[in-house]
């Protein structure tokens, strides 16, 4: 401790939690120098994705925001090909923390939100899993966690913040606080997330994985930097000549990328904007399939134990007519 | 004197809270209709924020979610969560609203849970979202909420988010920026702002229909009064037909 510290007797305090992942920047720097940064084509299918490059036990990140922009076949490949004892960055999460959850997929948790789903209510299912006591708790916040990303993005170690301090958010977190060197001034700091693997979706996108993002970009940027393996789920992709006729929209570059899957309406039954709005009938079933694990079971059993893939979860929820529909009131041509 | 409900009086008044060239972040349900009704009155170039980066749309419907379509749809901005937040951290965000369980003397929400166990929540709730980084970085947090003596305690389970901490000085010595905290919190029954020097809960105004008691038999704590209580004016007509007509028309808000 410091002199200073002592002199003005200032009590740091940290969280009683636990980092669940190993925030060491050489450890960071050590793996970034052996991914390969090759400009080759990167194609691949959600089955061999979740097979493999997440291994049971991993740390994992989603992108978008809970019901918008998220890459849902990866979220039900994950539950359908049965992995466990995973770690979650509860960061903005919703339908994808609640699919995950009806798989059991996780026991740790960052927590920023989770159970929820907005504006629609909490997940029973969700909240059972939680409060169950199954699942290792670790509070922070949306703009914590998102900090948290950006700091691995950045290399580092910590990143230090003006918020949380005084609250029992940061007494279960696993922050520290400390003092600025320049000014005296307090603050929390929040360990470096390295997820060890993140599943982005996007617009756009070439087959070496230089994507184009419209519409709000959340975390997804950092995020693509902050995690060791990345997979990109696109609507379309697109070719190299028209990533490079705009360079200044790459949203994340190449290098970042280590797999590329084409999934039309990807983010479906969340949002993609300019492209369709959520599909809240079938985000109502889900919430009401888990009043009861006995419900649940028969849902999971039909929409995704009993699809191969996620085109056939597609044509079971409606197909082109519904993704129509909701083409149509994304571009307020219908309204709801 | 119209005909309106709670919710609709309590839109009304948080949205003459907010001035014309202010910013504020706001979440999904009340706080965005009060916000879309503030421009829509007395406030059109308010710049209304969203959590997942969108800053001053031309809402053309309420959004479902925060990072939904409609947080950004004619734009001035689609940015990100860490812009919006680092702009809060730098002090250039007015407002924001919050809810939440449980509410203190002090100011501090509970959105996390009940119970004693963290680790084994009796019931738990999405926890802090956004909702600590907002009351930790904007200037001025408002909370709209019913008012029962449940919700309004002195034993608060979990402070999610910050209020004036333990009152006093104590917000600013825990390390959180000078001069933000808990700015007003809106009841069905009243208005409430907060001691200058203690930072307990001070009430401001009673609203139309409620008495002193009302308002105190339905707080878990003993409440500070200002030294005179005004009567909150109730919603304008213009007000109650700008929200009916042109901010939740399908009453998705005012209807619950």
């Amino acid at each position: 401790m410091s002199a200073d510290v002592m002199e003005r007797n200032i009590e740091l305090k940290s969280g009683v939690n636990r980092v669940f992942t190993n925030p060491d920047a050489d450890a960071a720097r050590e793996f970034f120098r052996g991914k390969s940064r090759a400009l080759k084509p990167k194609l691949s299918t959600v089955q061999d994705v979740v097979r493999t490059m997440i291994n049971d036990g991993d740390y994992i990140a989603i992108g978008g925001f809970g019901a918008n922009r998220i890459p849902t076949a990866i979220c039900h490949e994950i539950v359908r090909q049965g992995k466990k004892n995973l770690g979650f960055a509860g960061h903005t999460s919703t339908h994808d923390f609640q699919i995950l959850s009806a798989g059991e997929a996780f026991n740790r948790c960052d927590i920023a939100y989770i159970i929820g789903l907005e504006a629609r209510g909490l997940s029973p299912n969700a909240r059972r899993y939680i409060e169950s006591g199954k699942v290792e708790l670790t509070e922070w916040t949306n703009a914590t966690l998102s900090w948290r990303i950006k700091a691995a993005a950045m290399g580092l170690s910590f990143i230090p913040a003006r918020n949380i301090m005084g609250t029992d958010t940061f007494k279960y977190s696993a922050a520290k606080e400390i003092l600025c060197p320049f000014t005296g001034q307090k603050y929390a700091a929040f360990p470096a997330l390295y997820p060890d693997f993140a599943a982005i979706h996007v617009h756009e996108c070439d087959v070496y994985g230089n994507c184009h993002v419209y519409g709000a970009s959340v975390s997804d940027q950092d995020l693509a930097k902050a995690a060791k393996r990345v997979v990109i789920t696109t609507e379309r992709l697109v070719s190299t000549e028209a990533i490079r006729q705009r360079p200044e929209a790459t949203f994340i570059p190449f290098w970042c990328v280590d797999a590329v899957i084409e999934s039309p309406y990807g983010s479906y039954p969340g949002n993609m904007p300019y492209e369709y709005f959520s599909d809240e009938e079938h985000l109502r079933e889900w919430l009401a399939a888990e009043k009861d694990p006995e419900s649940l079971k028969k849902f999971m059993e039909k929409y995704i134990h009993g699809t191969k893939n996620f085109d056939e979860y597609l044509t079971l929820c409606g197909g082109i007519e519904k993704m129509n529909k909701l083409r149509r009131i994304e571009l307020l041509i219908d309204k709801k | 004197m119209a005909d309106y409900n709670p919710m609709e009086l309590m839109i009304c008044v948080a949205a003459r809270n907010l001035e014309d060239g202010a910013t504020v972040v706001v979440g999904t349900g009340a706080p965005c209709a009060a916000a879309m009704l503030a421009q829509k009155t007395h406030s059109p170039n308010l710049c209304i924020m969203f959590e997942a980066g969108g800053v001053a749309p031309i809402l053309p419907s309420m959004p479902i979610s925060v990072g939904d379509s409609r947080t950004f749809h004619r734009a001035l901005m689609a940015s990100s969560m860490p812009e919006i937040m680092e702009t809060c951290q730098r002090g250039m965000v007015d407002y924001t609203f919050l809810g939440g369980a449980q509410i203190d003397m002090y100011g501090n929400i509970n959105s996390t849970m009940i119970g004693a166990d963290h680790a084994k929540p009796k019931v738990r709730f999405p926890g802090s979202g956004g909702a600590n980084d907002l009351a930790s970085l904007c200037w001025r947090t408002m909370m709209m909420t019913v008012q029962d003596a449940k919700r309004f305690t002195d034993k608060i389970n979990f402070i999610t988010s910050p209020g004036y901490l333990k009152g006093g000085n104590s917000r600013y010595e825990a390390g959180l920026p000078k001069g933000t905290g808990p700015y007003r919190i809106i009841t069905n029954m009243a208005i409430m702002g907060f001691d200058d020097e203690t930072k307990w809960m001070k009430v401001l105004s009673i609203n139309p229909g409620y008495s002193r008691k009302d308002v105190q038999d339905n707080c878990g704590f003993e409440l500070k009064w200002a030294d005179t209580i005004a009567d909150t004016p109730p919603p304008t007509d213009d007000e109650l037909r700008i929200l009916r007509e042109e901010v939740d028309p399908h009453r998705y808000i005012i209807g619950r």
